[in-house]
């Protein structure tokens, strides 16, 4: 079921937002800091009640869904995650079952063990979240969104905690998501990182959408030009490119 | 959950309330044929009183729990918001206008503060559902409840009527009956069961509100739950044993170590715990030869608390809490 924003306004935050995402796809939302990134995000999660338009989910309105269907249906990682209480990485992942109440527990324990495994948690599970470095704690709270199977995963900036190599992995893992058919929008401030991952991107500008496409064009240097106001290029080969700025 | 842990805690309270039952200022022997009123008196006197405690304790072990995972911090007190202050204005007012001698009054009166507190609470929920505001607005209704109680005292008609009023404020089980009993069990009962209802949500809660309503969680419910699981057991708490402080927020601590530190693997266990350590504190206000007539329970654990609050902050300090 595709997800669209139409004419989509929050006041002072975003202004006449209109697109259509798809699932299967990696879309990534770029744009300079207070664009409106994280305001989209969590309007399309269904956090932030837009002051104009509405968000479409399959054609129906999200905010006439009943609230466990939309928490099954979307899973939503915070900018800024926080944890109140000292839990175990296991603790932690199931979590992200409390949507499923009601579900057979072979299926919760299921998904959990499937989102343990997937972000490389299996030795740390039994340990206290604060005990974890800060990236295996991001992939932890990751695991936790994983664990709800969510048909569109919504992460605001899920990269920037992680290291090369696990940043690398967590991205394949979203590969992996959008191939079982979910569909992955991501807040991305590393412009390397939409170009070389995602599928298509958006990119927003003083809350108004200035470009929305595969991320050649979308973050051409034209366009960085414009809304960055920095002259760079790219550098390397589709699929590992780098941003040089002059 | 963990099961031993409630299992270790419903044993504790099954071994100790025989026990409270005996103990006292005189020790009752059931078997010695000597003591010849000793059933009326174990009956009518110490049974209802070490049963009060346990209703009372598992009512306030119970909010503590549900007030800390809601609030997302160990320092939160049901106390907060301002339901346990609204039943104390409601019980003074009892007292002020003399109807307290009635009997059921003071209970009824301070239900009804409760009540008040409670309904405050709710038309601020229904406006806004954010955490901190709610929080304001019950601390306001705590600071008012408080303001006007002073009033009441400063104000008494006559200086029995403020003696009776400053002693009751200080929160005990002693010289209660089987009525104190029938009120606040029901109510207190109904109320563990609307806090364990709120448990997944808490749960949802430990990541932050915004991810708790990406997880489904509806923040209104939530509050209506709290405030209606709140103010039954502390409401009910305050109107037949007067304010008693620091259970609700030391034995949530006790208690999380021994869990999985969800908010919602708390509330039962913090329940029987509060209910141990209150009827501990009440054998303990019994037997201690205290000159001019008993420590008062709200006295004693306040003695108990405060140390132990000051621990914890100092633990928090060092950052190991």
């Amino acid at each position: 079921m595709t997800l669209a924003v139409s004419n989509l306004s929050v006041e002072a935050r975003l202004a006449g937002v209109t697109a259509e995402l798809r699932p299967g796809e990696v879309t990534a939302i770029c744009g300079p800091n207070g664009a409106g990134k994280s305001s989209l995000l969590a309007v399309l999660a269904g956090l932030l009640a837009p002051t104009g338009g509405e968000v479409l989910l399959g054609g129906a309105p999200i905010v006439a869904m009943p609230l466990q269907e939309r928490a099954r249906a979307f899973g939503y990682l915070p900018q800024v995650p926080e944890l109140a209480w000292d839990v175990t990485v296991e603790t932690l992942v199931s979590l992200g079952r409390l949507p499923w109440k009601g579900a057979p527990a072979a299926e919760a324990a299921e998904a959990i063990e499937q989102a343990i495994t997937a972000l490389d948690l299996q030795d740390l599970r039994y340990r206290p979240v604060s005990s974890l470095s800060g990236g295996a704690r991001a992939r932890a709270l990751m695991a936790r969104v994983l664990a709800g199977r969510p048909s569109w995963l919504l992460a605001d900036e899920p990269l920037a905690a992680l290291d090369l190599a696990h940043g690398g992995a967590l991205a394949r893992r979203f590969r992996n998501q959008t191939d079982a058919g979910a569909g992955v929008v991501l807040v991305l401030h590393d412009l390397a990182m939409a170009m070389n991952h995602a599928d298509r991107v958006l990119v927003l500008d003083r809350g108004r959408l200035a470009a929305d496409g595969p991320p050649a064009e979308a973050l051409s240097p034209q366009v960085i030009a414009q809304v960055w106001r920095v002259r760079a290029r790219w550098l390397g080969e589709p699929g590992a490119r780098a941003l040089a700025i002059s | 959950m963990s099961a031993r842990t409630l299992l270790a805690l419903s044993l504790a309270i099954a071994l100790a309330l025989p026990l409270s039952i005996l103990a006292g200022r005189v020790w009752i022997d059931p078997l010695d044929p000597q003591v010849g009123n000793a059933v009326p008196i174990l009956l009518e006197l110490r049974l209802p009183r070490s049963l009060l405690a346990l209703v009372v304790g598992a009512g306030l072990g119970a909010a503590g729990a549900a007030m800390q995972g809601y609030l997302r911090n160990p320092l939160a007190d049901p106390g907060l918001f301002g339901i346990a202050p609204g039943a104390a204005l409601g019980a003074v007012l009892s007292f002020w206008t003399g109807w307290a001698a009635t009997g059921w009054a003071l209970p009824l009166f301070a239900l009804l503060g409760a009540a008040g507190a409670m309904a405050l609470l709710a038309l601020i929920a229904g406006r806004s559902a954010g955490i901190a505001l709610f929080t304001l607005a019950g601390l306001m209704i705590a600071s008012l409840a408080g303001a006007l109680m002073s009033l009441a005292i400063s104000l008494s008609p006559t200086p029995f009527a403020m003696s009776e009023i400053v002693v009751w404020l200080m929160g005990a089980v002693a010289d209660r009956s089987w009525r104190e009993v029938w009120i606040a069990a029901p109510l207190t009962l109904a109320g563990i069961a609307l806090l364990i209802a709120a448990g997944r949500a808490l749960d949802a809660l430990t990541l932050g509100e915004m991810a708790a309503r990406s997880l489904g969680v509806d923040p209104v419910r939530l509050q209506v739950l709290l405030i209606l699981g709140i103010g039954l057991t502390v409401g009910a708490g305050v109107a037949v044993a007067g304010i008693i402080g620091f259970v609700g927020l030391i034995v949530p601590h006790l208690i999380r170590p021994a869990t999985d530190r969800r908010p919602s693997s708390l509330i039962l266990p913090s329940a029987l715990a509060g209910a141990a350590l209150l009827l501990a504190a009440d054998v303990l206000c019994r037997v201690l030869p205290l000159a001019g007539g008993e420590l008062r329970l709200g006295i004693a654990l306040s003695l108990i608390g405060a140390p132990f609050f000051l621990a914890l902050l100092l633990r928090i300090k060092r950052g190991l809490a």
